[in-house]
């Protein structure tokens, strides 16, 4: 039975290494985001600009579409020779055509034809033009924010994973802990932003703990319910083969409540996402929050959307760093659960 | 001698939904002597699996004395595994995770690590040790689960319902590689089963138990040498007193004949 698996382990390897080394072939599909970059590059270019429309012309979104041009005419080239690039690009070929056209469509409707107020729909050129202008600024706010951010983070899931254990663990300290986590976990951490004020002197010490505490109430509920939820045999097993209980804890309790554990992390995300907006909205004097909405009051709506840009990239790496890790962790469930 | 359990009047009663009280094992007396291979069979509620999880520590009798050895059992303890029906593998670890556990549990690891190697040769896993629990079929789950109770070397082995998940070749195979086992390891060997064919090929001694009133109504002498045919008169004459004590019509029928001496 054992050189039969192995047979069939090291069969696979070979096809996945045969798979790898390809053979050279083109697509012609994976040219699709070059014919409508072309297509908007040539709009942009050859489309007179509506007559009065306020903007240095500082060819900042023809850069921006040269580049991209540059940039898909070498992952065209090199998708021939990789075939693993090559699935990717023509699965992708057709959102990211369309994404670009879609751009286009923006531009001809604001800097060419200005169908909508171009107050507050700012030409692509003019948000181009900040992130080129203004970017040093933006990174000093996006730093200063991701430490408030990933402080609250950390803070708040550690506290969490360890409320939650000891709920979901000790019977006692569930009777005592748990009426009150029902009483004020449901409270959105923003609502305590007037409390948070007075009871920390420094703004940022009082968003650090409205960011932590958003993070932390899902993750012990979460953490708690795992590991109640986690089956009884899994403990005996683990008691009969010698393991003492704080053994049990880490070595069987936290991993089999886990995927629960990630789930009430992922929750606590996304609050604390908002918590940190509505936090440096009101009290803080920097951070991407507080940028956002000191360019709304002096009317900068370029910089606005340029600002959202820089939080829907930064939020979305962020979730999709803590999905890597999860799945890591997780792989151990790959073929009984999927997500 | 090592692995001699005691079973001095253990009592155990379980409260009902309805408030009512249910005993489930009434005053047992019983010795297991070293080294023996001993199954217990009987009708659902008898008590042979709570008597075997008050062996492993897992549950409390409300009166009377467990021991191992002559030192009383009041907690789980490495020296008597318990597998269960379920092999209960941890899915978040590879077999030879799971396999090792216990020598972490015990802090024992590097001075034993050495040992794990034989033990998937003894199970038949050698190649698995770095796959995860569901890419393993039933049986081989269970070997792996055998096996991690195996590393701990324990004076007692547990065994409840091993086999009752499998299919009836996989489970006849598997009776010969616990048999194999055991004769390797020579360590008291305490089988859970419902299977009466089970119980006789395996064990040295059968005990029956009965539900209501829960007690022990038989204990025989399993004197087949081994390897032991499922088909010898002997076997099946054994078998049908066993069928015959749990009052099943056909076995009293069968125990008749056979006292008659017409055999089947």
């Amino acid at each position: 039975m054992a050189t039969l698996a192995t047979r069939a382990v090291v069969s696979s390897a070979r096809v996945v290494r045969e798979q790898k080394r390809g053979d050279v072939a083109f697509e012609w599909r994976v040219l699709l985001p070059l014919v409508s970059l072309v297509i908007v590059l040539g709009e942009h270019t050859f489309l007179p600009a509506y007559q009065d429309y306020a903007v240095k012309r500082l060819a900042y979104f023809t850069n921006l579409l040269y580049i991209l041009i540059g940039v898909f005419s070498v992952l065209a080239l090199v998708s021939a020779f990789k075939e693993r690039l090559r699935e990717k690009l023509v699965f992708k070929a057709d959102i990211y055509a369309a994404g670009f056209l879609l751009l286009g469509l923006y531009d001809v409707i604001t800097l060419k034809f200005n169908v909508v107020p171009s107050l507050y729909f700012p030409a692509p050129e003019r948000i181009i033009g900040v992130f080129a202008e203004d970017w040093l600024f933006l990174l000093q706010c996006l730093a200063y924010s991701m430490r408030l951010l990933l402080g609250g983070f950390f803070l708040g899931t550690f506290l969490g994973v360890l409320t939650g254990t000891l709920i979901g663990w000790s019977q006692r300290i569930n009777y005592w802990v748990m009426p009150f986590i029902r009483m004020v976990g449901p409270i959105p951490s923003t609502a305590w932003i007037p409390i948070a004020l007075v009871v920390f002197l420094k703004p940022t010490s009082a968003s650090l703990f409205l960011i932590a505490l958003g993070v932390w109430f899902p993750t012990t509920v979460l953490t708690s319910s795992g590991i109640m939820n986690v089956r009884k045999s899994y403990f005996e097993v683990a008691s009969t083969l010698g393991a003492s209980t704080l053994r049990s804890i880490f070595t069987v309790a936290l991993p089999a409540a886990a995927p629960s554990i990630f789930a009430g992390i992922f929750n606590g995300t996304s609050a604390c996402f908002l918590t940190l907006m509505a936090a440096e909205m009101i009290g803080c004097k920097f951070g991407i929050g507080w940028y956002i909405n000191w360019q709304r009051e002096v009317l900068a709506y370029a910089n606005v959307y340029a600002c959202l840009i820089v939080i829907a990239v930064t939020f979305s790496f962020l979730i999709g760093m803590q999905f890597n890790i999860r799945n890591k962790i997780l792989s151990w469930q790959k073929g009984t659960i999927r997500w | 001698m090592v692995g001699v359990i005691d079973v001095l009047k253990v009592r155990k009663v379980f409260l009902q939904s309805d408030g009512s009280e249910f005993t489930v094992l009434n005053d047992v007396e019983l010795r297991f002597d070293s080294g023996e291979f001993v199954s217990l069979i009987g009708p659902s509620g008898c008590g042979k699996s709570t008597l075997l999880r008050i062996i492993a520590g897992l549950e409390h009798a409300d009166s009377g004395t467990i021991s191992l050895d002559g030192e009383p059992i009041t907690t789980p303890g490495s020296e008597r595994g318990l597998v269960f029906q379920d092999p209960t593998l941890f899915p978040w670890m590879t077999i030879q995770e799971n396999i090792a556990y216990g020598l972490r549990a015990r802090g024992i690891y590097d001075q034993e690590k050495d040992s794990i190697p034989d033990f998937f040769h003894l199970v038949g896993l050698e190649g698995f040790e770095s796959a995860y629990p569901h890419h393993l079929s039933g049986g081989m789950a269970q070997r792996a689960a055998i096996a991690r109770v195996l590393v701990n070397r324990p004076k007692v082995l547990l065994l409840d319902e091993p086999l009752g998940a499998l299919d009836a070749f996989t489970r006849m195979n598997m009776q010969d590689e616990i048999l194999k086992i055991w004769q390797q390891q020579k360590m008291t060997t305490i089988l859970v089963t419902h299977d009466v064919d089970e119980a006789i090929y395996m064990a040295n001694k059968v005990i029956v138990m009965s539900a209501r009133p829960a007690k022990i109504e038989k204990i025989i002498d399993v004197g087949i040498p081994r390897p032991r045919r499922r088909d010898s008169t002997e076997f099946l004459r054994l078998r049908a007193d066993i069928l015959g004590t749990l009052h099943f019509a056909g076995g009293a029928q069968e125990s008749e004949l056979f006292e008659r001496g017409l055999g089947v």
